[in-house]
């Protein structure tokens, strides 16, 4: 294997992988379930003392 | 509570592999492969390891903080070879330990300043910038030329240590070099015609240029600054690769 | 207890570990090669003689009684932090300033080797980035760790040995750059020994971060958190990645970097970049996400937002790096991939400046009446300003008239002045009162003055370093319709001189703000405390 098959691969595999773990990311910060766990972090510098 | 305790322990340290797997990642990518594609460097003839007298150069160089005003690195642009000469490659920084490409010009680009003035000049201007170039913003440096290069605080004395250590990280310095490091470094500011000279020459090239660069017998640090100025761009001949150059012709 | 009498363990091995350290120094002193080894390794040995010496005297004053609470949250360390950030900032800004006025009027360097520019320039920049601002980010992290977590710093001596070994990386490092000594790499200057001991204070610092992190009372890690967490983290990666040298001898200064020319320099500038991408961007986003929702007194505008936007930052800030080298000898891969994932990073970037700014809605009135919001929202717009520019000048067309040129420069500090600079000021505003107990700051409309200081400096920074680089950029690749080059360099720069003037005074109005500041604080932390005021006993931290 050369450098222009690897990287032609890891360009592929990266973009996909990449994508698919910002999707994740992004459907677990907008996952109705999580809202009342994110309202309640966001409280914290707040709720202190 | 023992249970959850647990399972928050593993969250900060979770988090913390997650950000290194985050980061770690560019760096690989952009790095690694400078190491082994054979392109990065091009091959050309005529770049060598730095003489004793001009690595001493270059560490006072650095020592002084020349490159945070000066680049060393033409860019392929029209305006830039033709106000410095033909575009920097990667070959000619391939010694270098650090690289000196400088981020700014405050001052002119250094990267063919060799050849470019005589020694005289650069002695004069490096002591007094205002008395050659009146709109210079340049510092003065007439501690160089009263500071023996022996008494130097980048140890010069030590130079065999210095050229062996740069053998370590890749420089094709031989055992010779090393061994003779201190007298070649004195060899190349004195006498072109003395032995030591000519001793000098056959370990590093013909083109090497031996003579008393700040017209002081002694050896000052302003002699080997001189010489390493005098070297900069001047180890590839272009004249052999002049065709090949994609210069981006802008406008 | 009878504990507290005794000896602790951890005092007993930092004392084992310090007289190892001055034995060592004073080793090293004696076969030193050069005077500046024998210099630093003597301040080394002074540092952990008084080192011990302080050990001892705490376990004194707690044998006799009177040794601090150590249930509440530990705020000792964050003061002498917030301090001592203080301390370094007007000295950097000093001689900034200083260097500032040598580029308009050379003769100002005195030709003496200390003064010259060359060794000053380093001295500045260290003295901002790693003095003022990284003590800031260590003792304002301290901070926030224990607040949102709802538990006490962990370590007991060990964040003091953060404090005071990191102190003792920006004297060697300081003192160093005036005797010549430096690795040559810009923002990376300090020398190998330098290096090693950092890598020791920032391991120290990445462990009692974590261990306060893994002892919370809080299921949930506060977002702060994770930026300054993601700070730490990287910040090690990179020194390691960017300092591998071999020091010609281990009783000497001088040391070679391994990696050479073009290698060294792609290191050199994934280091750079992300030096201002993870030190000067996301640690100092940690100090938004909380003291601009805690001044505001509202909750962070989208806490989701801020989940992507760490994410995204992070991950995409790590490749911007070789835009700093477009048109080099660097292969144009490189330069490719640099250029995409600069441009990218606008996004991410304005997560959160969107997020910090927005925190603000419905609170807007807040502008109006107290400067040290103002002064917080001005950074966030001011990162906002900066996190364009980047991107833009990183694009190769805009580069190659931009780089080597004062716009960089001025782009740097919009960021620095504007951005790190003022948020952290708003911080330490924020600080003082609340851990020196007072009511409110000695001064509120001195706060206003120091605003508008350092806003009317910042302006005449940035605008004359964008005419100056845009000018210069321009008069170099100037051709006459002959065809001939039409300026020579020097021109160039004589023509630069009114904008290196009105720079220098745009640094003297910024420096000047932030000596009203020292007089605020210190007029503060001179008042009484409110509870001494009304005859109470002094309230301890509580929990």
């Amino acid at each position: 294997m050369d450098h222009q098959t690897i990287s032609q691969f890891s360009g592929i595999f990266g973009l996909i992988f990449f994508g698919i773990l910002f999707a994740g990311v992004v459907v677990y910060a907008l996952w109705p379930r999580n809202k009342k766990k994110f309202d309640h972090a966001a409280r914290l510098p707040l709720e202190e003392d | 509570m023992g249970f959850k305790h647990e399972v928050f322990e593993k969250n900060s340290i979770l988090l913390t592999v997650g950000i290194l797997l985050a980061v770690i990642l560019g760096g690989m990518v952009e790095i690694v492969p400078l190491f082994y594609l054979g392109s990065t460097i091009e091959k050309v003839e005529g770049v060598r390891p730095y003489t004793p007298l001009e690595l001493a150069g270059r560490n006072i160089y650095i020592r002084e903080g020349c490159y945070l005003c000066h680049s060393q690195m033409i860019r392929p642009l029209r305006d830039e070879v033709e106000r410095y000469g033909p575009y920097s490659l990667a070959a000619e920084s391939k010694y270098d330990h650090p690289f000196q490409w400088g981020s700014k010009r405050t001052g002119p680009d250094l990267a063919r300043v060799g050849g470019k003035y005589s020694d005289a000049w650069h002695k004069e201007h490096l002591i007094n910038p205002r008395g050659i170039v009146p709109e210079s913003v340049m510092p003065g440096y007439p501690f160089l030329a009263t500071t023996p290069l022996k008494e130097s605080n980048i140890a010069a004395n030590d130079m065999s240590a210095h050229l062996k250590v740069n053998s370590w990280v890749g420089v094709p310095y031989t055992d010779d070099m090393i061994k003779m490091a201190v007298a070649d470094m004195n060899a190349q500011a004195g006498d072109p015609d003395s032995d030591e000279a000519e001793a000098l020459k056959s370990r590093y090239g013909e083109k090497v240029k031996v003579r008393n660069f700040d017209g002081n017998p002694e050896v000052t640090e302003l002699d080997a600054l001189i010489a390493y100025l005098q070297v900069l761009g001047t180890m590839v001949d272009f004249s052999l690769y002049k065709d090949k150059a994609p210069v981006e012709w802008q406008r | 207890m009878a504990q507290t009498k005794s000896f602790r363990m951890g005092e007993g091995a930092l004392i084992i570990v310090l007289a190892a350290l001055f034995l060592m120094c004073v080793f090293v002193v004696s076969n030193a090669h050069d005077n500046v080894m024998a210099f630093h390794m003597a301040v080394g040995a002074v540092g952990a003689l008084l080192g011990i010496f302080a050990v001892f005297r705490r376990y004194q004053k707690r044998a006799n009684g009177q040794g601090p609470d150590e249930t509440g949250y530990n705020e000792g360390v964050v003061k002498a932090g917030v301090l001592i950030s203080i301390f370094w900032g007007v000295a950097g800004f000093l001689i900034g300033d200083y260097i500032a006025w040598e580029l308009a009027f050379p003769f100002m360097n005195l030709d003496f080797e200390m003064i010259n520019f060359g060794r000053l320039r380093p001295l500045h920049t260290s003295a901002v980035i790693f003095a003022f601002g990284g003590n800031i980010l260590i003792a304002s992290s301290f901070y926030v760790v224990q607040r949102t977590n709802r538990t006490r710093l962990a370590g007991d001596l060990a964040p003091w040995f953060v404090f005071w070994g990191y102190n003792m990386v920006i004297l060697l490092a300081g003192t160093g750059y005036l005797l010549g000594v430096t690795h040559g790499h810009e923002y990376a200057e300090p020398e190998w020994y330098v290096d090693w001991w950092l890598t020791v204070v920032w391991v120290v610092y990445l462990l009692v971060f974590l261990g306060t992190l893994i002892k919370r009372r809080e299921s949930h890690i506060y977002v702060a958190n994770w930026f300054y967490l993601s700070f730490i983290v990287t910040i090690a990666m990179l020194h390691l990645g960017n300092n591998i040298a071999i020091p010609v001898s281990l009783y000497g200064v001088k040391s070679y970097h391994v990696f050479s020319g073009v290698q060294d320099a792609m290191t050199q500038w994934w280091y750079g970049h992300n030096a201002v991408g993870f030190f000067l961007t996301a640690a100092f986003l940690g100090m938004m996400y909380y003291f601009v929702p805690k001044r505001a007194e509202r909750p962070v505008y989208s806490y989701r937002l801020s989940i992507v936007h760490f994410w995204a930052l992070i991950f995409t800030y790590i490749w911007a790096g070789p835009h700093h080298l477009h048109y080099t000898a660097l292969p144009e891969w490189a330069q490719t991939l640099g250029m995409t994932f600069s441009v990218i990073l606008w996004m991410p970037s304005w997560g959160g400046m969107i997020n910090g700014l927005m925190t603000l809605s419905g609170a807007w009135d807040k502008l109006r009446t107290d400067p040290v919001m103002r002064m917080l929202v001005a950074s966030v717009a001011f990162y906002g300003m900066s996190t364009f520019e980047g991107p833009m000048m990183s694009i190769k067309a805009v580069n190659q008239l931009s780089h080597y040129t004062d716009w960089t420069v001025g782009h740097v500090h919009s960021g620095a002045m504007g951005w790190v600079g003022m948020i952290s000021f708003g911080a330490i505003y924020c600080l003082v009162p609340w851990l020196w107990k007072r009511e409110r700051l000695y001064s509120v409309a001195l706060v206003s003055w120091h605003f508008w200081l350092a806003t009317i400096g910042i302006v005449l920074y940035i605008t004359s370093m964008w005419v100056s680089g845009i000018m210069q950029g321009l008069m170099w690749r100037a051709y006459t319709s002959l065809g001939f080059l039409e300026y020579s360099f020097i021109e160039t720069v004589e023509a630069m001189h009114p904008y290196y003037a009105i720079r220098a005074l745009g640094g003297a109005f910024f420096l000047l703000g932030a000596l009203v500041m020292v007089y605020n604080v210190w007029m503060t932390i001179r008042a009484l405390p409110e509870s001494e005021k009304a005859g109470l006993p002094a309230l301890q931290a509580a929990e």
